[in-house]
This record gives structure tokens, sequence and C-alpha cells, in this order.
């Protein structure tokens, strides 16, 4: 008890990039040793498909949550409708990018190179969550969750529609692919560009070491996404932490409140919500996107789900905690268990084929049946463990593993400013 | 007094008006507002004199707290008129009005509990450059930011100790005891800067000792020009305090006039004692 007290407390003191660091690093080597004690020759390369495929997906989350963090942590706008947002987001930046004069059986776009894409994409997220929340934002919270979670779905269902598949506006050629999706300038292929270029001598000095060109690649673009976090995180804690994010935790508290000390709060929850949809159109692009092509499948209801359970186990209104969560989430919860799964594949012979089996193996006190079909259904049992690791955070732990901070908002230190006068400020 | 309503002039005529006042800061004209089907104000008219100390009280459902929420915008009023500083606020949300000058505490404290008690305060200054996102981003524009909110971080705390919860500054205000929740609450609404701020029941479940406290607290601030309109059931403090008092029941303006002018309203002792009138 008092030796996890001890580390949790280390643990605290350290600044909040360290954390993160360890965290990252504690992930990495996890998934290392495990590549080593599955790999054999093969080892050192499946440690970086590990390492690159974990990065790419704990950095997108950390886009996503960070995002929602704004709008929910901070402000309070329950948005059930992320998946909807990085739709809109991606399927922008893929109608902006895809080629105009494509190959035969492919849907036509704009041609233009991603990096007007991607911004473009960005607006048109912001946009539509500006207008999603323009009639919503002046009902209460639960009326905005029913408008964004119809509207994600809309949105799903309009892209996949038949009608807009191909189009034909004066004379310019556009569409969304309808429910074969759409090809369009893939991010990860401007990445590989970079790495097989300027970065061929680390990509030999990697094959040295018997890691193939793409796991180099996807490791890259894997960073290049927490360097978006990076960026994303940097300007959200300038704009929480200023008299801007009072307000929005202000709104989150007590919107009447706000409104009756001067604040014109519709105002701050559509910018919020706007920065915040903007965000999800990007991590939309970035993670659905990064191999230019996405299709409507992949924007489904569930990944709002995810991008919820975590922030939650993060703590909402904290970015680090933001980060965390979806590090925790993304890596532990979600790749782990799968990756364990497929390669434990001696115990796979001898699993029983349904639960009762694995479970009537228990009467004769032999609890072997039951881990065998533990392990060869990890990949489905992880989303039971991940809704017991919810269920016991919000039991044990509601604010996350960060949300108990105090992380007031304001831009300057806040001591007392001068030498106190009337008693110490030593309580 | 000057601008109290002498009570010998008008006593013959009860209730009185407060006509008396010529350049009201606030001025409520026929009031209404219904939910439904019932009339919680109905037709109330009343001024309140800049700088004044003004009591509005009754029995419990006289519409006092409803009026509260039509003058400052919370509900959208039926009928009737509120001017405040020579124009028409009727209707007008919130903000608008606490931008203008015209505040209000509410008759719970409603901290806002996850956030610090600093952080309460702080949030209340009008016109506050980092309210906008851009400017609390951008590097060049962060300055100027950093600039005033020094200045704002000053102010907090110098208001704290003036409501001597200064000890209390990093707590959550959602760990206050519940008299330390009304100092707060008062210390938010007089950090936006205002000309008249509406009490509702500020005294209610605060010692004697903090009410002392508080009701000083007033006086200072009224040296200062500030205008204050007061729902309390503390008939005492309504008496010792209030140089103006108007009484509602049923949704109207029953009396009006100083506190011996009230006390000996037989109307007013009817209307507490539960008779028809």
């Amino acid at each position: 008890m008092s030796a996890t007290e001890n580390v949790r407390e280390q643990l605290e003191s350290l600044p909040d990039y360290g954390l993160v660091a360890l965290f990252l690093a504690g992930i990495w080597l996890i998934l290392t040793v495990l590549a080593f004690a599955v790999g054999g020759p093969q080892a050192p390369n499946l440690a970086a498909g590990f390492i690159g495929s974990v990065t790419v997906l704990l950095g997108a989350y950390a886009i996503l949550t960070l995002a929602l963090n704004l709008q929910w942590g901070y402000t309070g706008l329950f948005n059930i409708g992320v998946a909807g947002f990085m739709a809109v987001g991606a399927y922008t930046t893929a109608i902006l990018t895809a080629p105009a004069n494509p190959e035969a059986g492919a849907v036509a776009g704009f041609g233009l190179p991603l990096w007007v894409g991607i911004p473009g994409g960005m607006l048109m997220a912001a946009i539509v969550g500006g207008l999603a929340a323009l009639p919503a934002l002046r009902l209460r919270a639960d009326y905005l969750a029913i408008v964004t979670v119809a509207l994600s779905e809309i949105i799903r269902l309009f892209v996949n529609w038949n009608g807009v598949a191909e189009l034909s506006l004066f004379g310019v050629e556009f569409g969304t692919g309808g429910a074969t999706g759409i090809s369009f300038e893939s991010p990860s292929a401007v990445v590989a560009g970079v790495v097989n270029g300027v970065g061929s001598p680390l990509v030999s000095a990697a094959n040295g070491l018997g890691v193939s060109g793409p796991n180099v690649v996807n490791i890259v673009y894997g960073l290049t996404l927490l360097a978006v976090v990076g960026g994303s995180y940097w300007v959200l804690s300038r704009l929480v932490n200023s008299p801007f994010g009072r307000v929005l935790k202000a709104i989150r508290e007590d919107e009447q409140v706000t409104q009756s000390l001067g604040k014109d709060t519709r105002l701050f929850k559509i910018k919020a919500f706007m920065i915040g949809c903007a965000l999800m159109g990007l991590a939309g692009v970035l993670f659905r996107g990064s191999a230019g092509y996405i299709s409507p499948a992949q924007f489904r209801p569930t990944i709002t789900f995810y991008v919820f359970a975590a922030l939650i186990i993060g703590g909402s209104g904290s970015n680090t905690g933001s980060i965390l969560g979806a590090a925790t989430f993304s890596a532990l919860l979600f790749y782990l268990p799968a990756r364990l799964g497929e390669f434990f594949p001696s115990l796979r012979g001898q699993a029983p084929g349904n639960i009762i089996e694995a479970i009537a193996g228990l009467g004769s006190l032999d609890p072997g049946p039951l881990v065998a079909y533990t392990v060869s259904n990890v990949s489905t049992l992880r989303f039971v463990l991940i809704g017991v690791v919810l269920i016991y955070i919000i039991q044990n732990r509601p604010q996350g593993l960060l949300g108990h901070r105090n992380e007031p908002a304001a831009s300057v230190g806040l001591s007392r400013p001068r030498a106190a006068d009337g008693g110490g400020d030593d309580e | 007094m000057s601008e109290t309503v002498g009570a010998e002039a008008v006593r013959e005529d009860v209730p009185t008006t407060s006509d008396a006042v010529d350049a009201p800061l606030l001025e409520v004209d026929g009031l209404r507002k219904e939910f439904g089907g019932v009339t919680a104000v109905d037709g109330a008219s009343f001024r309140v004199a800049p700088g004044s100390f003004t009591g509005l009280i009754g029995p419990n459902g006289a519409g006092k707290s409803t009026t509260f929420n039509c003058i400052t915008g919370i509900h959208d009023p039926t009928g009737g008129t509120v001017r405040f500083d020579g124009t028409d606020v009727t209707g007008l949300p919130p903000y608008t009005l606490a931008q203008r000058g015209l505040v209000r505490t509410f008759q719970i404290a409603r901290e806002l509990s996850e956030m610090t008690v600093l952080e309460n305060v702080m949030l209340a200054p009008p016109e506050q450059s980092g309210e906008s996102a851009l400017h609390s981003v951008l590097p060049g524009l962060r300055d100027d930011v950093q600039t005033a909110e020094r200045e704002v971080v000053e102010d907090a705390w110098a208001t704290l100790e003036f409501f001597e919860i200064d000890h209390l500054a990093h707590e959550n205000a959602g760990s206050l005891s519940g008299g330390q929740r009304k100092l707060l609450e008062m210390a938010r609404v007089l950090s936006t800067d205002p000309e008249m701020v509406l009490l509702d029941e500020p005294l209610a479940g605060v010692n004697p000792t903090l009410e002392e406290k508080l009701l000083d607290r007033i006086d200072t601030l009224r040296q200062d020009g500030l205008t204050f309109l007061l729902v309390e059931h503390d008939m005492d403090v309504i008496m010792s305090h209030c140089e103006h008092i108007i009484v509602m029941h049923q949704g109207q303006v029953l009396a009006e006039g100083d506190a011996d002018t009230i006390q000996s309203d037989d109307r007013v002792l009817e209307a507490y004692l539960g008779g028809d009138v």
C-alpha cells in the first residue's frame, strides 16, 4: 500500500512532459518485450511493427481526446458525434485532394495538395460543428448530445449514399465514392516520400537491423502524429489557461451564473465547439485516412465511445490526463490484448469452442479451458476488459488518472502578489 | 437619506409610491409574469433611487424572486417594462444587463464548485482581453493578456481579503461552508464592477457575526456609490438597514415607505399574518 503511494507520489512530482514520456517509453518497452518473446529471428522487425502501429493509434486517440476534453471536459458540451466530425474532416480533405483525372473506376476530386486539403478539412469540420451547435447550444446539454449523435449518423449515411458518390456540378466532377469509399493523396505516402528520400540512410540502417522499410515509415508517421499531438497540446493549454478557459470552465459549472456575471456564454460555447471539431476533423484525416483511402464504414459511432472511454480514464478537464487516457485506452486496453491473443497460439489448439465449455472446466477444478478460451478470444474479450476498467474507474476514481489535479485556468501565477500584510501565505 | 420617501407626507394614501424618486436608477413599471395559469408577478411597479439600500419584502410566494428574475433577464416578463439607468432593458439577457452594471446574487449561493475560490472571483472582471480565444493563444497577443491578468490576480486577492476569505483562495469553491459561499458570491458579483446589485436573501443561513460583517461591507460599498436592492426575510435587518422598503403580496406592490411607515401599515401586518386583503 505504502509502496504504491510512494510510486504515485514520485509520478506526481514529475513534470507533465516527463509523465507522458515515461508512459510512452513504458508502452514501447512492453511491446518490444512481447515482440522478442514471440518473434524469434523476426523479433526486431516485429517490434518495429508493433511500435509503429501503437504510436499511430495512440497519437490519433490523443488528438481526439484532447479535442473532446476541450468540449466536454472544459465546457461541458456533451458531443457524442465525434465520428461524424472526423468524417467531415476526412471526406473534405479526400474530395479536395483526390486526383482530378483519376484512373478508371475511381472518384474524381479537385486534385489539390495535402497542405491545402487538411486545413480545408479542419475548416469544414469546424463549420459543420458550428452549424450543429447554433440551434442546440441554446438548449440544455442533453439536447446537444441528441443533435450530435444524430448528425454523426446522418453524415455517415449521407457519404454512403449512392446519389453523392459521383457528382458533376458546373462541369466539375467530384463525389464521396459512396459505399466503396474514395482514394486521395495519402498522408502516410507523403511521410514515406520524405523517409525514403532524405531519410534513406535511416532506412538502410534499419534494414541492417532487420527492420523493413514500411515499418520505418510507420514509426515515422506515428512520430509525426505525436508532433501534431504536441502542437495541439500547446495550443489547447494556452487556450484553457487564460480568461477564455476560465469562462469555459464556468459554463461547465453553471451557465446561468456565468451569464449573470456578464459573459455572453453562447459565443464561448460555439468557439470551443468549433475548435474541438476542427481537431476531430484533423484526426479523421490523419488516422482513418492515413493510407489515402476512406469509406463510410470507418466512421461508425463506436469510435465516439472509445474517445469518451479514453477521456474518462485520463480524467476529463486535464489536457495531460487526456493524453495519458488516450495512451492507456489505445495501447494497453485496445492494442496490446489483441496482440497477446495473436501470439499465444500454443494455447489456442486446445481452447474450447464456447464459454459454457470453458466454464465447465472449472467444475473439475481445471482452469485450463477457461484460460485457453480467454486467450484465444482476447481480441473480442478486450471490450469486456474496457468495460470493467471503466466501471472500476467510475466507481473508485471518477476523476480519472489526472482529473483530481487542481489546474486553475489562468495565464499567470496565482500566488498573492505582494508580501502578505494580514497573515502568512503558509497555509 | 434625501431620496427616501417622507413618511408623513404620504401616510394617508397607502400604498405609498416611490414616484418621489426623481431620477431612479431602476424603474419597474407594471411588471407581469405568468407561468402557465399562475400569475407570479401581477403588475408590480416601483422605483429604486441611486445609492440607496432598498429592501424588498413579502410573504413566501409574494413574487419577490420572480420579480428579481424578470429584472435580471433570467425570465422574460409577460408584460410591463424595466428601465435601468434611463434606458429600457426589459427582456435583455443577463450578460447584457451585467455588462451595463446591473448584477445579482442567487438565493442559494451558486458557487462554481470545481473552480478555486480565486478563479471564481477572477472570472468576474469585465472586458478581459484574454477572453478572446485568439488573444490567449497567439504569442504576441498573449503577453498583453498576461499583463492584464496580473492586475486581475491582484484585484482578486484584494477582494478576497476584503471579504476575509483570502485564506481559502486555492480551495475549490465547492468545499466552502454555506456562509463562506455567500461571501464568495458577493465577492464575485462585486468584481464585475457593478452599479447596482440585487441581493436575493444574502443573509439566509449566515451566522450573526458574519451577517454583521456582510452588512458592514454593504455599507462601505454604498459609500462608494453602489445601489443595493435586497430581498430578505430577516425583518430586523430590513427595518434597521434599509431606508426604503417595498412590500410585495400576491404579485403586487402592497406598500412602500420607510421602516416606520411599513411597520405601522395594517395591510402589511395582515399580509404577513395570513389574512385576506
